[in-house]
């Protein structure tokens, strides 16, 4: 525990016994449970948990943002006076003013339809009764706070002219625009890449120390919870199951809870096959480029490398690890090797160039090299079934086979990824996350390839969620021999699956190798700067990293 | 932003070409022609006629002959009411279609925005119930029937209003046609207005506004509000291009002189001048509406750019 945290003494902000309920079609669903919950000045809280656990809504609840059909009971007190229940306009004048709250979707928390400038000084004027112009120049300095390079040509910039990583440092500017004394943080760093989310935890605890502010940080990591909080909370169905200093909690846990949490953290390495496995995958320099705009009068338009001159080699039973941040054609480049965007270079599948062949035998090839996507639910159509959606290959790539046969490759591969083969009648909105992603899978593996494309299979999903998913890739690889080409922002996932990493950013291979030293002695600053701010893997104390 | 304006503008030309030219040869396929409905029309007074009217020229070379008129600004004279050329009869009936459809046009937008606002903001309400009833009763019950019951209410029963007639553009005889032609259109905007702003209150700038305690004008007004603006501007361009191009039923209905009669009337009369000339009007319409919804949109979007 650090200095701050003593400074306080009396709660902040205190939840008491809040529960949180909606009114669905389905009936009542009982999101928060009559949790306890207490924040002191200068002090972060982090509430951890899987998604589903209600950790968002019990902090919507004390913010007066629930849905329309949600109610909330029990008790919020800031500082000691009672804010649930409150109409709105009673609440207006704590909200923002006294507790602000910045999200999780930087993309979209922004109205896309006023300048960064007016939205900044929105808060300004309601909560510091500044006129116009004052507002503008105090605009400015929050920007600069925040960190945003040239603020007064900022000010006129749309939020769609901004990265994510900049969106939220806006938010967070608008958030402290009247100086709260809680800021309530809901996994403001999960859609960011990792380097920019560490430049976004660093901005917080600086703004902290500054302004004493007690931070409730909402999230599903708990690297990011155990570096940046001074007490942890774990919810789980809507209730604290344990409640502790960070340290304790989240290294001698008491709950069982905790420690399936913890133990669900990527771990395991993979050893890299023998020698003399058979190349099943050969690239020499891939380049792929996109063009945008054009046309009969829209002028020249815009090149763009996706993927530079980019090779590898996959050998059977082999993993190769491609990681890099969002933008850096690591997805283009898987999409590439299996065909599905046109590239340039040599791209050869199980000793048959790619670029030569024709259409039916680019078919055959495909049927080996299949691919599954990040978003399990968008990649699977709505109106079919799931025995339906995991047969459609198999219609395609073997035509012959008749209805029976077909039910009982459906069966074998549903039964391969361990989902029960009675559910294949179902629809995909029937399933969880983690489920659809086992479907995607079995849509995969139906068709017996021999080289798998996943692009970030494991993102969307919760850390014990995809737990399960990196055990079945396992054991998949080792019993059908599969090699993998593991595409992910997660580098701690990549580390536990693969046995050569390639890092890319900007288009190109910034450094490639053995997993194990790559992650030891990452020979490139771009390498070493993603190891960094991916926490919990180096083991070095948070505060020599951040420095 | 003018390259753009001048672009757009170039490339309704061809558009309008292509236009005029399919309604040109579609007309000609149609069987009959302008004079031959006519009783008692002897062989011969037809044959002159059709050569004073240049009918009896082969299509291709009366096609050339429109074009020609037709890029020199004359659309020719109506065939059917000899004493007018079809500009005329434009520069007399535009003005009263122009002055009915934008009174409608401005209350629906008006009226139809309103509610569709109030009913989002209590949806699933009594209020919300009502008007979602209305806008339904509104875009349902036709003009057709929506006319003579104004007329037998407020004209014949309580004599409030004169039954019919332009009267000289007097008000009490717009009335009737200007909300017989708005309340569909209130109803369509009520609907589609709600709709969007249910969708834009669900925004998540709309969570960050309200986390911030801006409260409910900013909220509702400020960031709701112009984000649901933008379906309505895309509806209300075309809908402006049918409205102020006049209504068949509400002109027949109420003996408004617009212009709105002329498509089906020459149609059907084969009075091809005139229903060449309602065509590029119409059309012209379309095209300038459509590129203002384009223009109004940047302003409203700044995500959309026109460079």
């Amino acid at each position: 525990m650090t200095a701050e945290t003593t400074r306080g003494t009396t709660a902040l902000l205190e939840l008491a016994g809040l529960d949180v309920r909606f009114d669905t079609p389905d009936g009542e669903v009982h999101a928060v449970r009559g949790i306890d919950l207490a924040l002191k000045s200068g002090e972060t809280l982090a509430v951890v948990g899987e998604s589903g656990s209600g950790k968002s809504q019990a902090m919507m609840a004390a913010m007066g943002l629930l849905a329309k059909n949600g109610r909330a009971g029990g008790s919020v007190r800031y500082r000691g006076r009672e804010i649930l229940g409150l109409s709105s306009r009673a609440l207006d004048e704590v909200r923002g003013a006294k507790i602000a709250m910045i999200f999780q979707e930087p993309m979209t928390s922004l109205d896309p339809l006023y300048t960064i400038g007016s939205q900044l000084a929105e808060p300004l004027v309601r909560h510091k009764r500044l006129s116009g112009r004052a507002a503008r120049t105090r605009a400015v300095e929050l920007l600069t706070l925040v960190g945003i390079p040239e603020p007064e040509r900022r000010l006129r910039a749309y939020p769609h002219e901004l990265s994510g990583g900049q969106r939220q440092r806006v938010m967070i500017a608008m958030a402290l625009a009247a100086e709260p004394e809680v800021l309530i943080a809901d996994e403001p760093t999960t859609a960011l890449d990792v380097t920019v989310q560490a430049q976004i935890i660093e901005l917080l605890r600086s703004l902290q120390r500054r302004f004493g502010m007690g931070i409730v940080f909402i999230t599903h990591d708990l690297g990011l919870a155990r570096h940046f909080a001074d007490r942890v909370a774990v919810m789980r169905y809507g209730k604290v199951v344990e409640e502790g200093p960070a340290g304790e909690v989240l290294t001698r846990p008491a709950h069982d809870y905790t420690r399936m949490l913890l133990a669900a953290e990527p771990t395991g390495t993979k050893p890299p096959p023998p020698g003399d496995a058979p190349v099943v995958l050969e690239a020499r320099g891939v380049d792929v480029t996109f063009q945008i705009g054009g046309g009969l009068f829209a002028g020249p338009s815009l090149e763009i490398h996706a993927v530079d001159k980019v090779s590898l080699t996959l050998r059977q039973g082999q993993t190769i690890g491609i990681v890099g941040e969002s933008g850096s054609g690591k997805s283009t480049l898987g999409r590439a090797l299996i065909r599905l965007v046109d590239a340039r270079g040599d791209i050869s599948l199980f000793g048959h160039s790619t670029g030569l062949i024709d259409a039916a035998g680019l078919r055959a090839l495909r049927r080996q090299a299949q691919i599954v996507f990040q978003d399990p639910y968008g990649s699977l159509s709505p109106r079919m079934t799931v025995g339906e959606i995991i047969a459609e290959g198999l219609r395609v790539h073997e035509p012959g086979l008749d209805a029976r046969a077909r039910e009982r490759a459906v069966i074998a591969a549903l039964e391969d990824v361990t989902l029960d083969p009675a559910l294949r009648n179902r629809y995909p909105h029937e399933f969880s996350g983690g489920q659809r992603q086992r479907i995607a899978i079995a849509r995969a593996l139906i068709l017996k390839p021999r080289v798998l494309v996943l692009d970030e299979p494991t993102s969307a999903l919760d850390r014990s969620v995809q737990k399960g998913i990196v055990e079945l890739l396992r054991r998949l690889q080792k019993e059908h021999g599969l090699s993998y080409l593991f595409i992910s922002h997660d580098l701690s996932v990549v580390r536990a699956l693969s046995d050569w990493i390639m890092v890319m950013r900007h288009g190109q291979l910034v450094e490639a190798g053995p997993t194990e030293e790559v992650y030891r002695a990452p020979a490139a600053d771009y390498t070493r700067a993603l190891i960094a701010a991916a926490y919990g893997l180096d083991g070095t104390a948070p505060d020599a990293r951040m420095a | 932003m003018l390259r753009y304006v001048l672009r757009r503008l170039l490339t309704a030309i061809p558009t309008l070409f292509l236009i005029v030219t399919l309604s040109f040869f579609l007309l000609r396929v149609a069987p009959g022609g302008p004079f031959s409905q006519e009783r008692g029309l002897s062989p011969e007074v037809r044959a002159n006629l059709e050569r004073v009217y240049q009918l009896d020229a082969p299509l291709w070379r009366q096609y050339l002959n429109y074009l020609a008129d037709l890029l020199q600004g004359n659309f020719g004279p109506s065939y059917n009411l000899p004493d007018f050329t079809v500009a005329d009869l434009f520069r007399v009936g535009l003005p009263v279609s122009i002055q009915l459809g934008a009174s409608a046009l401005i209350l629906a937008l008006i009226l139809g925005s309103a509610l569709g606002v109030v009913a989002a903001l209590r949806q699933n309400r009594g209020v919300d119930y009502a008007v979602v009833a209305l806008a339904t009763a509104g875009s349902t019950i036709p003009t057709f029937v929506i006319a003579p019951l104004y007329q037998l209410v407020f004209a014949l029963t309580l004599s409030w209003v004169p039954v019919a007639g332009w009267g000289g553009g007097a008000l009490v005889n717009k009335i009737g046609p200007v909300l017989t032609l708005a309340l569909p259109q209130i109803a369509i905007v009520a609907r589609l207005m709600r709709g969007a702003m249910i969708e834009s209150l669900r925004a998540n700038h709309i969570r960050t506004a309200r986390a911030l305690g801006l409260g409910g004008w900013s909220v509702v007004v400020r960031h709701a509000l112009r984000g649901a603006l933008l379906p309505i501007i895309s509806y209300a361009g075309p809908a402006a291009a049918a409205l102020l191009t006049g209504s068949v039923v509400v002109e027949t209905v109420f003996a408004i002189p617009g212009v709105g009669r002329y498509f089906v009337d020459a149609a059907l009369n084969r009075d091809y001048t005139l229903v060449m000339g309602t065509v590029v009007v119409i059309a012209v319409f379309v095209i300038v509406f459509n590129l203002i919804v384009d223009l109004l949109y940047a302003l409203v979007d700044p995500r959309v750019r026109y460079d």
